[in-house]
């Protein structure tokens, strides 16, 4: 079988670069060959010790590894990313709108552009949520939206993640460490700085706030330091200046939320919280929350404290709800989608599911509601067994499934033991909306590290790399 | 700030002092026990390292003779010990975990790396002649930990709090020093001056205080006066007085509603100890003395935990 070719990101054809690498391609051509492998065992070491790990679940409890960050950058051209950032605009903006519309007047649903039942029978659909007004009418103040590159160099959007994406913490470290491990690449390169991320977080928030706030009170809300993203929680409460706060800091009195300082109580007005809906107030989701805040709910119904994300954001971005995101920016925009989608089957569908259960040695099946890597198949890459026990979850539980064709996905080089070899990449813009919508420029690059492999998750033993956009 | 992050931070410190006052005793005890000297004398060198800290009991759980292996150890690398050097530095880290953001990053990177050393040596245990460098190690953590925090943090109610921490886990330590040590030369057989000599400089090391002790009396050296060294000196730096001198200072920049009492009680500590005489104490017993003395400290503890650290009913 002919090895397939895939789009590289950095090579046109072997020896030859793409023009946006010729500067970078000649340097690291002119590299002393030992002095990758140092810098590789300088920013291990360095990682480690800033405790710049994640926690592994599934492990003894407090087991922190790092995630593996490659040495070479991944790089967009400027007019590339114009493309990318006007599509997420449109894109987010619609998402927005529909949340909005869907907690609201339902029109989406009454035009039939999406099936009411999809909707109002979605697990992640809220109807605490209905009719409740949220500050600027926005639900998902920060995004995540999964992109990646196939076939002869499309962008695709892979999922849109609006409850609660993680990973800019490492844009923000790979930059920095980047910067110290090679810093003459920066003087050679207009790369756009993405520092500012926090700042524009925290500006964010803070136009966010309950109307008639003055001063606001922004806090981090974290489930606490062994959830596998503590470090970024941290990581972001610190450079914005604000408090990271667990559910056991914060009480409702008096149709406000408090936090417990050295002081005496003090008034939250908003929340980043990085706390899925169901944990966030046992009053009102799951009993048996130990992280949430008693009546917090109630207080949030009552506009006296923003949510970011919002409730009930997770019916937008669920799988099953990803095909119609195009029909959105169509109905709400009356725009043209600038991204594409991935064709998508939806296996609640008797026909698509007879196609999806013929071709599952060709298709990568999701669940709708999964995240993170887990409870999916990827039909090229399983055994035998692997798509016959598939199968079986499939056939009794449809609805619970869509599935993709696998897509080419492009591959950029990164630093191994042997030397230099392309892997498979994705890329995570972050997303703000606020009274605009913003973002800094590229995002984080998730590799697969194992060669051919088409997982980039952390928790799936994917890494990292800096994520150049190139300024004109 | 938040009363979680203030008890992490409180903790914090608490954590890495007493990991430098375990390292600080066991270095003396390692040294004293290679004077010439009968098995008993050395056994309960190495008892008073244990009962020092109330560790007896739980010692004898696992290890059934008390020698220096043994305690070593139990009182370096014993995980299930809450007190040895291993568990200090792992719950000194977990609280600085609990709090990074709080912390300048070269506070935690201090701490971080300072835990995944201990971390490394625990894997590969240590050989006799490797101890005493050890313990030097640990020392010099604290201190460059106490040195970054002083140099590189913003000097704000968190700040308090860690030194809050400090100064109150080192009054108690240096209590329990001087505490073990007269009992153990009071109890002991009878010895000359010279074994008393060698007991009492130990003692003096074990604080940093030899020299100092020396600048001071520019006399021998003699068990009342090691006393009024450790209890009344207000410029050495690990003596009561200034412990308690420096918790009353942190407790009035601290104070907020709830916390008067505490204040007073701390106060009125640090008052007793700047104008009372040594002869004083002597006559009412150094050991009842020091008894009480630890008794205040704990109920310290336990009020500021209730007034700052702990507020979990909704005040």
């Amino acid at each position: 079988m002919a090895k397939p070719v895939f789009y590289d990101e950095m090579m046109v054809a072997p020896e030859a670069l793409r023009p946006h690498y010729q500067a970078y391609g000649q340097w690291l051509n002119n590299l002393p060959k030992d002095r990758l492998a140092r810098k590789k065992a300088e920013a291990d070491l360095t990682f480690h010790r800033l405790g710049i790990t994640f926690a592994v679940y599934g492990e003894e409890a407090g087991t922190e590894r790092l995630i593996p960050f490659d040495l070479l950058p991944r790089v967009i051209p400027a007019d590339e990313w114009k493309m990318l950032q006007k599509g997420l605009e449109q894109r987010v903006n619609a998402l927005n709108l529909f949340l909005h519309d869907i907690y609201h007047g339902q029109e989406i649903l009454r035009a039939g552009v999406v099936p009411a039942e999809q909707i109002l029978r979605n697990a992640q659909y809220r109807p605490e949520m209905q009719g409740v007004d949220v500050p600027n009418n926005i639900y998902a103040h920060i995004a995540g939206v999964d992109m990646v590159r196939a076939g002869a160099g499309e962008f695709y959007v892979l999922e849109d993640n609006l409850r609660v994406p993680s990973g800019v913490s490492y844009m923000l470290e790979n930059r920095k460490m980047m910067m110290r491990l090679f810093p003459e690449l920066f003087v050679k390169h207009a790369v756009a700085p993405v520092q500012h991320y926090p700042d524009m977080l925290l500006d964010n928030l803070r136009i966010c706030a309950p109307q008639g706030v003055e001063n606001p009170t922004v806090v981090v809300l974290t489930p606490g330091s062994f959830n596998s993203a503590y470090f970024e929680h941290a990581f972001l409460a610190q450079q914005m200046g604000v408090e990271l706060v667990e559910g056991r800091d914060l009480f409702v009195r008096d149709d406000s939320v408090y936090m417990r300082t050295t002081q005496g109580p003090k008034r939250v007005d908003v929340i980043y919280r990085r706390l899925d809906d169901d944990f966030l107030d046992p009053l009102a989701f799951r009993q048996d929350s130990m992280l949430g805040v008693a009546g917090l709910l109630s207080v949030y119904r009552a506009g006296r404290v923003t949510l970011a994300n919002a409730i009930g954001t997770g019916v937008a971005d669920d799988k099953s709800i990803y095909p119609y995101v195009p029909d959105m920016i169509r109905f709400y925009l009356d725009e043209t989608p600038i991204l594409n989608n991935v064709p998508t089957h939806m296996c609640r569908k008797p026909e698509e599911l007879a196609y999806v259960l013929d071709h599952l040695d060709e298709l990568v099946v999701k669940e709708t509601h999964g995240a993170g890597g887990y409870g999916m198949l990827v039909g090229p890459a399983a055994t035998k067994a692997e798509i016959e026990e598939f199968r079986s979850h499939l056939m009794a539980n449809p609805n619970k499934y869509i599935a993709q064709p696998t897509l080419a996905l492009s591959t950029c080089p990164i630093f191994v033991d042997s030397g230099i070899a392309p892997r498979h990449i994705d890329l995570r813009p972050f997303v703000l909306s606020g009274k605009d919508i913003r973002m800094v420029p590229g995002g984080l690059t998730r590799v697969a590290l194992r060669e051919g492999s088409l997982v980039v998750n952390s928790s799936q033993g994917g890494g990292t790399k800096d994520t150049w956009v190139l300024e004109e | 700030m938040l009363s979680r992050t203030a008890d992490h931070l409180f903790w914090l410190a608490r954590y890495i002092e007493r990991a430098e006052n375990i390292a600080r005793l066991l270095d003396i005890t390692w040294q004293t026990s290679l004077a010439p000297q009968s098995i008993e004398s050395a056994s309960r060198n190495w008892q008073a390292a244990l009962s020092c800290n109330d560790l007896l009991a739980s010692y004898s759980k696992t290890y059934s003779d008390v020698t220096a292996e043994n305690v070593l150890a139990f009182m370096v690398f014993d995980a299930h010990n809450p007190s040895s050097i291993f568990s200090c530095l792992k719950a000194a880290r977990e609280n600085a975990h609990a709090v990074r953001g709080t912390l300048t990053s070269e506070m935690w990177e201090t701490i971080n790396s300072t835990w995944l050393e201990m971390l490394n040596v625990s894997k590969r245990k240590l050989q006799d002649e490797e101890f005493s460098g050890f313990f030097e190690w640990v020392k010099t953590r604290s201190s460059l930990s106490r040195g970054v925090t002083f140099g590189t943090m913003l000097h704000d109610d968190a700040f308090c709090f860690i030194r809050l921490g400090t100064y109150l886990e080192r009054a108690d330590n240096t209590a329990r020093l001087l505490d073990v040590k007269y009992y153990l030369i009071a109890e002991g057989e009878p010895v000359g001056i010279a074994a008393d000599y060698y007991q009492w400089g130990a003692l003096l090391r074990s604080v940093s205080a030899f020299e100092i002790y020396r600048r001071v009396y520019r006399d021998s050296v003699l068990p009342n006066k090691v006393a009024e060294l450790l209890i009344i000196n207000s410029e050495l730096p690990r003596s009561l007085t200034t412990c308690m001198t420096e918790v009353a200072s942190m407790l009035e920049k601290l104070a907020n509603q709830h916390s008067n009492e505490t204040q007073r009680l701390a106060g009125q500590l640090s008052a007793q100890l700047r104008y009372v005489k040594i002869e004083e104490i002597l006559e009412e017993g150094l050991h009842p003395y020091l008894e009480k003395f630890q008794n205040r400290i704990y109920d310290l503890g336990m009020r500021i935990s209730h007034d700052f650290l702990m507020p979990m009913r909704a005040a």
